[in-house]
């Protein structure tokens, strides 16, 4: 089916267009130059925005730990449901939905690709039949290594070929796409009990600090020439003082800067906090928001809190459990054989804590106070912060100083009066919006035909009714959050997919991965995987054979081949 | 009025045959429904003021989150009757399922308030999550009665499966008849002649017990002496 997109207001800010009235021609599942207007579909889009489809760089919504969080949660699937339709199926839950409402509803909002952050190898498989299971939406997971033995043992002997060489293995088995650190050497040593204090800690029983595993796996994620940089959950999150670690975790890789970031600290909120204990809780915003103003080696993305009910789900499994000391609730802690940790735990942030409404600021702050874009992009963590349908009241918070000033108004007073959102008035304009929700995101990722819409892009578009001429954000901060939720159109590979809200048409995303190959010659390579096999029938609970997943395996996988650097 | 009928929705009047008229004050309302309603769900749930009267077997989640008013059934009630409910009158002729007055799955809001009758008895777990109102059982109980309860009160007139009131952390049980086993965090204080529930009198000897010391908790739970022969061993701690 071709499509034509007429009079809309385009936001493409890869390709430089503001605003600008015009028409978008599709066919066959890209953007073209023309389309024959009366064999295509005409969609009139005068008085509304036309965004390339929205991405999300760190959002929860498959594999194991997702999956235990729908287990631990009936009472969040009962409280919300949709039926079955024409074209959707049926499905539950408000923080942590199923596959298919997961892919509905991001699809309800404009979005059309999201990353699942945190994948333990292990549990790879049940992670892609979850992600195929996802419709609609295109789809990538990232493998969780900062804690698992291998990549330990090998920097602790300093085999940094041998290293990459075992990730490449290890992203091109679980059919990955970047590689991922939570905690790094923190999530082994809970397995014993401990956490590491900081940068410089021992991990318990292997000879490398933190620090080491950071720069040693950025080093990797340079010589295979990943899309996208090391993915990195700090040490420390959610701590008091904890700003200091962050901004250690960004100085420690500033040496192997180029062109390009080099790390990605996401959901940096809960990664920016300043005090001794709880009760001197303050925001690190600031500190942070300069270091990264003055160094382009760094990305973020937000990790907003939402004052709701939610469910906090990572692999850090000593963080979820000083949430359950604070909180009392039901959780689940896990430790993955000898891969990585992880924890579950329901959660409300409540307007009138003063912890929680410090929270809410501390994201806001950070991307007021980041004067780039393209370094910052919007997410909640899903559903660490909130449920990632409550985007576009974040949106209006970033366009509208008086919808945050709303919501100040509302929170703990002490925690209002320290809060820096009173001295910011920046406010984001539409462009900006699509740089923090798809552009830039596409950049950090390293996808060439997504977030634009650009000739030959991939047709993924969003249409908002929302008049960009007329309508003043910062008033209207109603509207902006009204066009958001419900985009006027969807469209995924050149199909209109939902409409004003409603899905008229489901079909399935791609999954997209790294086929990553190390420069290795030949007999090192053969060492490291005669190392794989041995290590394997030594420890795993799986045979070598079921942990690969075949490509076929996939249902509609796209393999992304990084181009091999030069390596000195 | 439209109801789900599977994941179809139709009219109520497909489905039912109504008469009366229709009347602005609820308070004034009574429902009188009638029929094979095993496979009803949800009958007066949310409901505010008025009055049902059911005549019948019923299914679940009967008078689910109701905050007022009253409901007779003059027949059974499958599981999660009264469930979330914060105030009214739910009273049952026949027996209950499971988890009545309880919260639901997943949940830590079980019953608030209000007050839940039912003359036969009640499978397990009701009164989960329990946190104010009063649960009257005349039968026997299934398991873990009033497990996790916070507050509130239930009383129970026969026997009582194994393990009331575990987990609990405030709030009543009594149980007039035999009860199997206790959970062994709870702790003996006394034993008492007469314990009030509702305001109404109930005789004894019931044996006092305090617990789920477990769970930090200081719930009361009355036991019938003379009616628990091996609890006797008990009275030694005291
Ligand atoms: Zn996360």
């Amino acid at each position: 089916m071709n499509l034509l997109i007429k009079n809309g207001l385009v936001y493409d800010p890869i390709n430089g267009v503001e605003g600008e009235e015009m028409d978008i021609a599709v066919k066959n599942g890209k953007i073209v130059e023309k389309v024959n207007e009366r064999r295509a579909k005409v969609i009139d889009a005068s008085g509304m925005i036309v965004m390339p489809g929205g991405i999300d760089i760190h959002t929860h919504i498959a594999g194991s730990e997702v999956n235990a969080g729908r287990l631990l949660r009936p009472e969040d699937h009962f409280i919300d449901f949709e039926a079955k339709t024409e074209v959707t199926r049926s499905g539950v839950g408000r923080s942590v939905p199923s596959t298919f409402i997961t892919g509905y509803r991001y699809a309800r909002m404009g979005y059309t690709m999201i990353c699942n952050p945190s994948m333990p190898p292990l549990e790879a498989r049940h992670t892609h039949e979850e992600l195929d299971d996802t419709p609609i939406v295109d789809k990538a997971t990232y493998p969780l290594l900062g804690d698992w033995w291998f990549v330990l043992e090998y920097l602790e002997k300093g085999l940094i070929r041998e290293c990459a060489a075992h990730v490449a293995w290890m992203i091109s088995a679980t059919k990955g796409y970047a590689i991922k650190l939570v905690n790094p050497g923190g999530v082994e040593a809970w397995g014993f009990g401990r956490n590491v204090e900081d940068l410089d800690d021992p991990v318990p029983n292997f000879g490398v600090t933190p620090r080491e595993i950071i720069r040693g796996l950025c080093k990797v994620n340079k010589m295979l020439n990943m899309p996208h940089t090391i993915h990195v959950h700090t040490n420390r999150l959610g701590q008091p003082g904890n700003f200091t670690t962050t901004l250690e975790t960004m100085e420690t890789v500033s040496d192997m800067a180029d062109e390009r970031p080099v790390i990605h600290i996401t959901h940096c909120q809960f990664s920016a906090f300043k005090g001794d204990d709880w009760s001197t809780l303050r925001s690190g915003a600031e500190e942070i928001s300069k270091y990264v103003n003055s160094h382009s080696h760094v990305t973020l993305d937000m990790g907003q809190v939402v004052f709701t009910d939610t469910t906090t789900m990572t692999a850090d499994g000593p963080w979820q459990y000083t949430l359950y000391e604070i909180s009392g609730n039901k959780w689940i802690n896990h430790d993955v054989e000898t891969e990585t940790g992880s924890g579950i735990l329901p959660f409300r942030y409540r307007r009138k804590s003063y912890v929680h409404a410090v929270m809410w600021s501390i994201a806001l702050e950070l991307a007021l106070l980041i004067k780039d874009p393209w370094r910052i992009y919007l997410t909640t963590d899903h559903p660490n912060g909130a449920p990632f349908t409550t985007y576009p009241r974040i949106i209006s918070w970033l366009m509208s100083q008086k919808a945050r000033e709303r919501m100040l108004e509302k929170i703990n007073r002490k925690a209002r009066k320290r809060s820096l959102l009173q001295d910011i008035d920046r406010e984001y304009t539409f462009d900006e919006i699509a740089i923090i929700t798809r552009a830039g995101q596409a950049k950090a990722l390293g996808l060439r035909s997504k977030g634009h819409l650009g000739i030959g892009a991939d047709a993924d578009i969003a249409i908002y009714n929302i008049d960009s001429r007329t309508v003043d954000p910062s008033r209207d901060y109603r509207k902006v959050r009204r066009a958001f939720k419900n985009a006027a159109y969807t469209i995924k590979s050149g199909r209109i997919v939902a409409r004003n809200g409603v899905i008229v048409e489901s079909i399935f995303g791609r999954t997209l991965w790294v086929d990553a190959v190390s420069s290795l010659d030949d007999e090192t390579a053969t060492k490291v995987s005669k190392d794989i096999e041995k290590r394997f029938r030594e420890y795993w609970t799986i045979e070598l054979e079921n942990y690969i997943i075949p490509e076929r395996y996939l249902r509609f996988p796209i393999c992304i081949q990084p181009r091999r650097r030069s390596e000195k | 009025m439209k109801v789900w009928e599977g994941n179809k929705k139709r009219a109520l009047r497909d489905l039912f045959e109504i008469d009366g008229e229709p009347n602005d004050s609820p308070r004034a309302i009574t429902l009188r429904i009638s029929g094979d309603l095993r496979k009803v769900r949800m009958i007066g749930a949310n409901m505010t003021d008025g009055k049902i009267i059911v005549k019948g077997n019923v299914g679940m989640r009967i008078g689910e989150k109701m905050s007022g008013g009253e409901i007779l059934v003059e027949g059974n009630v499958d599981s999660w009757a009264g469930c979330m409910m914060t105030g009214g009158r739910l009273e049952v002729k026949g027996s209950a399922g499971d988890y009545l007055g309880a919260s639901y799955r997943g949940s830590r809001k079980g019953m608030s308030g209000g007050e839940i009758v039912v003359h036969g008895n009640v499978g397990n777990e009701a009164g989960c999550f329990m946190r104010g109102g009063v649960i009257k059982i005349f039968g026997n109980s299934g398991g873990f009665l009033g497990v996790h309860m916070s507050g509130g009160e239930i009383v129970v007139k026969g026997n009582c499966n194994e393990y009331p009131g575990a987990g609990m952390l405030d709030g009543k049980i009594v149980i007039c008849g035999l009860v199997s086993s206790i959970v062994p965090t709870f702790t003996i204080e006394d034993i008492k002649e007469t314990v009030k529930v509702n305001g109404e009198k109930i005789m004894g000897p019931f044996y006092r017990f305090i617990g789920d010391i477990a769970d930090h908790g200081h719930g009361r739970l009355y036991i019938s002496k003379n009616r628990n022969l091996h609890l006797k061993s008990y009275e030694r701690y005291l």
